[in-house]
Formats: C-alpha cells, sequence, structure tokens
C-alpha cells in the first residue's frame, strides 16, 4: 500500500506514542475503580489528582476549576446548558460559525424557550465583529452567555479571546469558549484569561479519544450535567476514563513542552503549502483570515467548480490523502459546510481543509500539491 | 503463588482482559481516524471498527447494531434514558416508577426529574432486596412513562424478576428501562425475551475498557426515542453527539464477544467458587447473607458480620484483600449502605457487611485465602469487642439505653 498523507488533524489526530506508553499501566495492572478504597483504588485516584494538577499547573489554573469529561462535546454542552440554568443567561449569543456541539445546543436552549439567542455579524474575512457584539451586549435586556469558539476547526480564524472576554467582563455576561482546536496547540493561561468555561478534547492533541475537559472558573458555581455519583467533586458522575485521563495529560505536557518547535514546525508547513498552491495552482483561495490571525495547523483553500473538480476529495483519496471538506462530524452529510456557507456563499467554489500536525512533512506537501494540480 | 493485593471487588471494576486490549491497540495506533471523516481511509477504517463492535454489543444482548447508542459509560446511559424519556415524552405524562435499591445514576437522576416537575415512585424493595410485583402495577397511574428497575442490584447481586416487570409494563403502555450494568457478560441478557424497551450497559464492568458505555434503544414493537442530551455533531442517529471513542468501542465489542462465548463456564466456576466462600463464612456465628440467594448473580456475595465493624474488617486485611463494604461510588462515605437498609437491616448489620464480587481472574487460591483471612479477622475483632462479649453474656443489646455522644 501506498503511504498514506493525513492532512485531516484537525478532525483527531495520531495519538503519541509517548501517551500510550503512559496510559498502558492503566490499561493492564492498575484498573480499581478510582472510588474504591483499598490500594487499586488509591492509586487509581492519585493518578486522576495527579493528571488534573498536571493540567491545571500547564493551563495556569487551580485544580478545582479542572473538570473531566467524555470530550469537547460534553464540555460544551455541560457548559452552555449550565449558564442558562444555573447563572440565569436568559440569552445566549453565538456566531453561525460555531461548531455543532455549540450551536446545536443553543438552538436546542432557544427551542424549547429556556434563553433567547442572537448570532453576532461576521466581517468579510469570518472575524467576529466585536462592535456588534458589543451592540448586542449593551442592548441585552437579560444576563448574556457569550459562547465563541477560540479557533474555527473549518477555516482557523483565531478570536480575540481577551476582548471578548473584556466585553463580556464589562456587561457582566458569561463567556464560554469553545477551545477545543487551540488547547494543545497555544499557551493558555487561565490565570489572565477572562473567560469563565473553556473546552478541551484530548484528541485533538495526540491524546486518546472519549477524554475532555471543561475549565470552570472558580468564581462561577454550576450544578452537575451527568448525574448520579461524587466523582469529579460532585460536577460530573460515572466511573472516570482513568487511562483516558492519564493520557489527557500526558499529551498536554508534551504540546506544552515542544510548543516552540512544534508550533514554529507546523507553521512553516502551512506556509510552504500556501507558497506552492499559489505557485502552482494560481486560482486557489484561501478561506479566512489566513494571512492574519489563524491557526497554524488549518488551511482552508477554495477552488473553482469544474467537472473534475467536483470529484477533488475523492480523486484526493483516491491517491491516499486525508483531508476533508468541512468539519469531521457534518462530513457524511451532503449538506455544505454552514462554515462556508455563513461566510462566502458561493456554490461555485469547492472547500478543502488541510490541517497539519507535528507529523507531516515538506515532501507531503509537494506531492499534495503536485497531486492536487493534476486534479483541477 | 499468590499475588497481592486480591482482588474481589469486581462490581466495582473488572481488570481488563488482555485480549480486549490487544484488540484495542491498533485502534491507538494506526487506525487513529475520526469515524466521522468520510473522506479518507482512516475515517472508514475506524467507522468499521464501530460497526463490527456494534455488532459484538448487540449480539451480546440480543439487539440489532442500530438500537445500541455508545455513551461514555453507565451512568452517561442511565442519565440519558431516564431524562431522554422524560422529555420526548412529556406529552404523555410525567411519571416515573423506580425502586429504592437502584444505583445513584438512576435515583440522582429521578431527584433531578422531581426538580423539573416530574413525579417518581419509589418502590420499596422486599426483604430479599426483590421488589413486590403487585405493588409495582398498582404504583402505575395513567400518566406513567417509564418503570426504571435495575437488572441486577450492585451491591448485593439480587436479579429482579425483568420478565415479569416488562410484561407489567407492556399491559399498561409503559416504557421499562433497565441499569444492567451488573447483568450484562455476567448472565443471559436478551432485550427481546426480557422485554427491555431501554438498557444502560459499560465495558470496565465486564473485562473492557472504561470510558464507554451503550444505551441499547428498543427500534420496533414500540419504537422508542429518546431526547439527545449531548448535542452536536448529530453522532449516534442524533441520540449522542461527540467523537466517537473508537479503541473503547473497539474494545467494548471484544468484551462482549468474549462474554458471550465465555459467560457460561465463567459463571458455572465463579458460582462454584462464590459458594465455597459463602458456605465457609457462613460458618461463622452470626454471619448471614444479604438479599436473595436464588435470584442472584452468580459471582456476588453480600455478607454481614454481627457485632464487627465493617471499616475494622475492611482494615484487618485491606493491604491484601481489595474489597469493599458496598457501593464504589459511596464506599468513601462512613455512611452504611441504603441498599442494606432498604432490606431492613439495623445500622449495626448494615455496618458489618462485605460484598465480595468474583470476576474472571479469581482463582480457588484466592478465595481459600479470604475465607483464611475473613474468618480469622472476624474471630479477632470479636474477641476484642465488648458487644461481642455481652452477646455472648445472653445480653439483648438492644435493650440498652446507649449514652449519646
Amino acid at each position: 500500500m501506498k503511504e498514506r498523507i493525513y492532512l485531516d488533524n484537525a478532525a483527531t489526530t495520531p495519538l503519541d506514542a509517548e501517551v500510550l506508553a503512559a496510559m498502558m499501566p492503566y490499561l493492564t495492572t492498575h484498573y480499581g475503580n478510582p472510588s474504591s478504597i483499598y490500594s487499586y483504588g488509591r492509586e487509581s485516584r492519585l493518578a486522576i489528582e495527579n493528571a488534573r494538577k498536571l493540567v491545571a499547573k500547564l493551563l495556569n489554573a487551580h485544580p478545582s476549576e479542572i473538570f473531566f469529561t467524555s470530550g469537547g462535546t460534553e464540555s460544551s454542552n455541560m457548559a452552555i446548558t449550565a449558564a442558562v440554568r444555573d447563572l440565569g443567561c436568559l440569552h445566549i449569543i453565538s456566531s453561525p460559525i460555531e461548531h455543532h456541539a455549540t450551536l446545536h445546543t443553543v438552538e436546542h436552549l432557544h427551542q424549547t424557550g429556556a434563553a433567547s439567542l442572537s448570532f453576532v455579524k461576521l466581517l468579510p474575512n469570518g472575524h467576529i465583529d466585536l462592535d456588534n457584539l458589543a451592540a448586542l451586549l449593551e442592548t441585552s435586556k437579560d444576563r448574556c452567555l457569550v459562547t465563541l469558539m477560540h479557533a474555527n476547526n473549518e477555516i482557523g480564524n483565531l478570536l480575540d479571546i481577551y476582548a471578548v472576554g473584556d466585553l463580556c467582563k464589562q456587561y457582566n455576561a458569561i463567556f464560554h469558549c469553545d477551545t477545543v482546536q487551540t488547547v494543545g496547540h497555544y499557551p493558555i493561561n487561565l490565570r489572565n484569561t477572562p473567560v469563565h468555561f473553556i473546552t478541551g478534547a484530548a484528541h485533538k492533541f495526540h491524546g486518546p479519544k472519549g477524554v475532555g475537559i471543561l475549565y470552570i472558573n472558580e468564581n462561577v458555581k454550576i450544578k452537575p450535567f451527568v448525574l448520579g455519583g461524587a466523582q469529579e467533586r460532585n460536577m460530573r458522575a460515572g466511573t472516570e476514563n482513568l487511562y483516558g485521563i492519564v493520557g489527557f495529560a500526558k499529551a498536554l505536557e508534551i504540546a506544552s513542552a515542544n510548543y516552540e518547535s512544534d508550533s514554529t514546525y507546523i507553521k512553516s508547513v502551512k506556509l510552504y503549502m500556501m507558497e506552492q498552491l499559489q505557485k502552482h495552482i494560481p486560482e486557489v483561495v484561501f478561506n479566512g483570515d489566513v494571512a492574519g490571525s489563524s491557526l497554524y495547523t488549518v488551511l482552508s483553500i477554495s477552488i473553482p467548480q469544474t467537472e473534475r473538480s467536483e470529484m477533488v476529495l475523492f480523486n484526493l483519496d483516491i491517491h491516499n490523502i486525508c483531508a476533508s471538506g468541512g468539519s469531521a462530524c457534518a462530513s457524511g452529510s451532503n449538506v455544505s459546510s454552514h462554515v462556508m456557507q455563513a461566510i462566502n456563499n458561493n456554490p461555485n467554489l469547492i472547500t478543502i481543509r488541510f490541517s497539519f500536525s507535528k507529523y507531516n512533512t515538506y515532501k507531503e506537501i509537494d506531492t499534495v500539491v503536485r497531486l492536487l494540480k493534476e486534479m483541477i | 503463588m499468590l499475588k497481592f493485593p486480591i482482588y474481589l471487588d469486581n462490581n466495582a471494576t473488572t481488570p481488563m482482559d488482555p485480549r480486549v486490549l490487544e484488540t484495542m491497540i491498533p485502534y491507538f495506533t494506526e487506525h487513529f481516524g475520526n469515524a466521522a471523516s468520510r473522506n479518507h481511509p482512516f475515517g472508514w477504517e475506524a467507522e468499521e471498527a464501530v460497526d463490527y463492535a456494534r455488532e459484538q454489543v448487540a449480539k451480546l444482548v440480543g439487539a440489532d447494531p442500530k438500537e445500541i447508542i455508545f455513551t461514555s459509560g453507565a451512568t452517561e446511559g442511565d442519565n440519558l434514558a431516564i431524562k431522554g424519556v422524560y422529555e420526548m415524552y412529556a406529552s404523555k405524562g410525567n411519571h416515573i416508577i423506580t425502586a429504592t435499591t437502584e444505583h445513584k445514576a438512576v435515583l440522582d437522576t429521578c431527584k433531578h426529574i422531581e426538580k423539573l416537575g416530574g413525579e417518581v415512585t419509589y418502590l420499596q424493595v422486599k426483604e430479599d432486596g426483590l421488589i413486590d410485583l403487585a405493588e409495582l402495577e398498582a404504583a402505575i397511574r395513567p400518566t406513567t412513562i417509564l418503570v426504571a428497575i435495575m437488572y441486577a442490584n450492585n451491591e448485593i447481586g439480587v436479579v429482579q424478576p425483568v420478565k415479569e416487570i416488562s410484561t407489567i409494563a407492556k399491559k399498561h403502555g409503559v416504557l421499562f428501562f433497565t441499569d444492567a450494568v451488573q447483568a450484562v457478560g455476567k448472565i443471559p441478557v436478551d432485550v427481546l425475551k426480557d422485554g427491555i424497551d431501554l438498557m444502560a450497559f459499560t465495558a470496565h464492568k465486564m473485562y473492557g475498557p472504561k470510558g464507554i458505555g451503550a444505551l441499547y434503544v428498543r427500534r420496533k414493537n414500540p419504537r422508542v426515542k429518546v431526547t439527545a442530551q449531548m448535542d452536536g455533531g448529530g453522532h449516534e442517529r442524533g441520540m449522542r453527539s461527540g467523537t466517537l471513542n473508537v479503541p473503547g468501542i473497539v474494545g467494548f465489542g471484544k468484551a462482549c464477544e468474549l462474554a458471550r462465548l465465555e459467560m457460561a463456564d465463567d459463571a458455572a466456576r465463579l458460582s462454584k467458587l462464590r459458594d465455597k466462600l459463602e458456605n465457609a463464612l457462613l460458618q461463622i456465628e452470626e454471619s448471614y447473607v444479604n438479599g436473595n440467594r436464588e435470584h442472584r448473580l452468580p459471582h456476588v456475595a453480600n455478607i454481614s458480620f454481627k457485632h464487627v465493624e465493617g471499616e475494622g474488617l475492611l482494615m484487618g486485611f485491606n493491604k491484601n484483600i481489595a474489597l469493599s463494604s458496598g457501593s464504589a461510588c459511596t464506599s468513601a462515605s462512613l455512611e452504611p449502605s441504603y441498599v442494606l437498609k432498604a432490606l431492613g437491616l439495623g445500622d449495626d448489620l448494615a455496618h458489618s457487611s462485605l460484598r465480595f464480587g468474583l470476576g474472571r481472574f479469581t482463582t480457588e487460591e484466592q478465595i481459600d485465602y479470604t475465607i483464611e483471612q475473613i474468618s480469622n479477622t472476624v474471630h479477632k475483632l470479636r474477641d476484642m469487642s465488648p458487644l461481642w462479649e455481652m452477646y455472648k453474656e445472653g445480653i439483648d443489646l438492644n435493650s440498652i439505653e446507649w449514652a449519646h455522644h
């Protein structure tokens, strides 16, 4: 079989071998239920609390602010639901380009009458219109929940989390930031970031699937989302995914330790691909604020729709190149990406998302660009 | 050679079967794709693996693969079933019937439903831990939408008359949900024969990994629907969003397959060991089995030793034998088990109980050692106990007025 080229790291990433090694004892000999009081249970409990301390340290939060969940989707659901139910946020402000975990949750709350819903305007480059956000907050009769993602998973735009957080502070709003694409990819210092909730999913930064975190700022008090046990200090019931939690912490530790070199390298891969695309396929358009405030792991491009280019994802796949049209969560559907629709609703363009990791090479990019040229 | 500590708390969690781990490893390494990625083979491999596992899981419980919704565990499954039915069937009614001996995941969710304006009947159980079927039927109202009774109890192992319960529920057009965490993979569970409409279960109680479970949701006669509790990408037929935990699911599938093939042998061997343990411990004066011995999981025994402090008992051999006095979820608290209290045990007996959960890797040698250790510890503690001395002198301990402190 030909070597595959994996350029869909925003969907999920390969597990780091070191992370698996850290998890192994908890997949074999250290299997105790962390709630049990004998030695097997105590070593499991210790592993979880050490993982929590490590994660807290790496994000500069307090360990009591870190809660382990089953992943990013649960974390976002939990935060948004709690903000409405427990924190009196009767008005949700979000954006049309959020991940479905956010969009469908806010739509559900809107439909059931639990909260009103506004979408903030987008600028032509896909960024949030901060003036519009300020106006929405200013004119809101009710306390607001602002839920905006730190980095867009499809086009890579980065939010000015400080500016949004400061606005929220000014208007006494609760701020939930979906940081699934940035935790493990950017240094996050929660001590000086004005945010109430952030989310993380291990499998987006070379950790295991099935485990995530919700950061809950110590100043907000919410009720649990999943009920039925005292785990996670009564905030998330259910026997802990022990090996997953250990893997989450290890993956974040590795990501943080290698941030400078990994991010520099991955960014250079992205820039190299942009250069090569511009050089060899001038008709390519880059989506989002690609030269400005943008995730270094994501490159979204559009190409004119032709009979040939329509099949481009299919053809890329035939050549063992893994990329996606948009978010993995929606890739089964034939509906075009809600993100692309919101920022540039041009049906005559085909969108491809390439997303990179530390394991990608320049040579891979050369291959992809060469083949892509033939395909369109 | 015995290796310590001996693990006899398989109701809390089980060690993973090495064959399960072996099946999972490739999905941690080369097959790392997101099962929702539809444009490339990493995604397809992941999806195929999930589909295969879904079949393995479905086959164990006699379900159709389309009826299996993967969750992060049984607690999430319990939450999804109860809250999901409550929301979905709101136009039909708001009354739920459950029992006082259910797991906290069910009880806490029911309490939450009450806060939302729902009504919940908590059935008492009989002395042997079984519910009274006539009481169940009498509790059904026109507004009843769900009967939530566990298949087998996590503390005493008592197996409820699931078929009879489902017959009653069906007769009145009420859905039947069962938390079958302790039963699936240990005794034959068949959603069709048992008439189950919704069922939560989990991998880590059956030699699979933690962090993965399933909710069975019936699709025919009747077609059952639950309102999703986690919104997002619309995974799991819209009932449970979130990137699938592929290695976990693969492990769960393998664990189910192993259980299906080996359950009968495991159960036969373990019930013999359990009986040996139980009969030996019942030789100790004033020791009692809690719960019905006939309708019981084959690998579980819950025994009280009168006039012995459970905590002291645990400390006596905890270094060498991993055991608990009740549910892991509440084992850090010093409260006596609410399950044993529901059977009518006084604080003294409830406080002096031990839960034995044997498992696939339990050996006869371990059981022999356990019998010896527990017998010795009970005798030693009683020798030091003034209560035991008074009891032996024929003083009725209930007649004594204790000084409050």
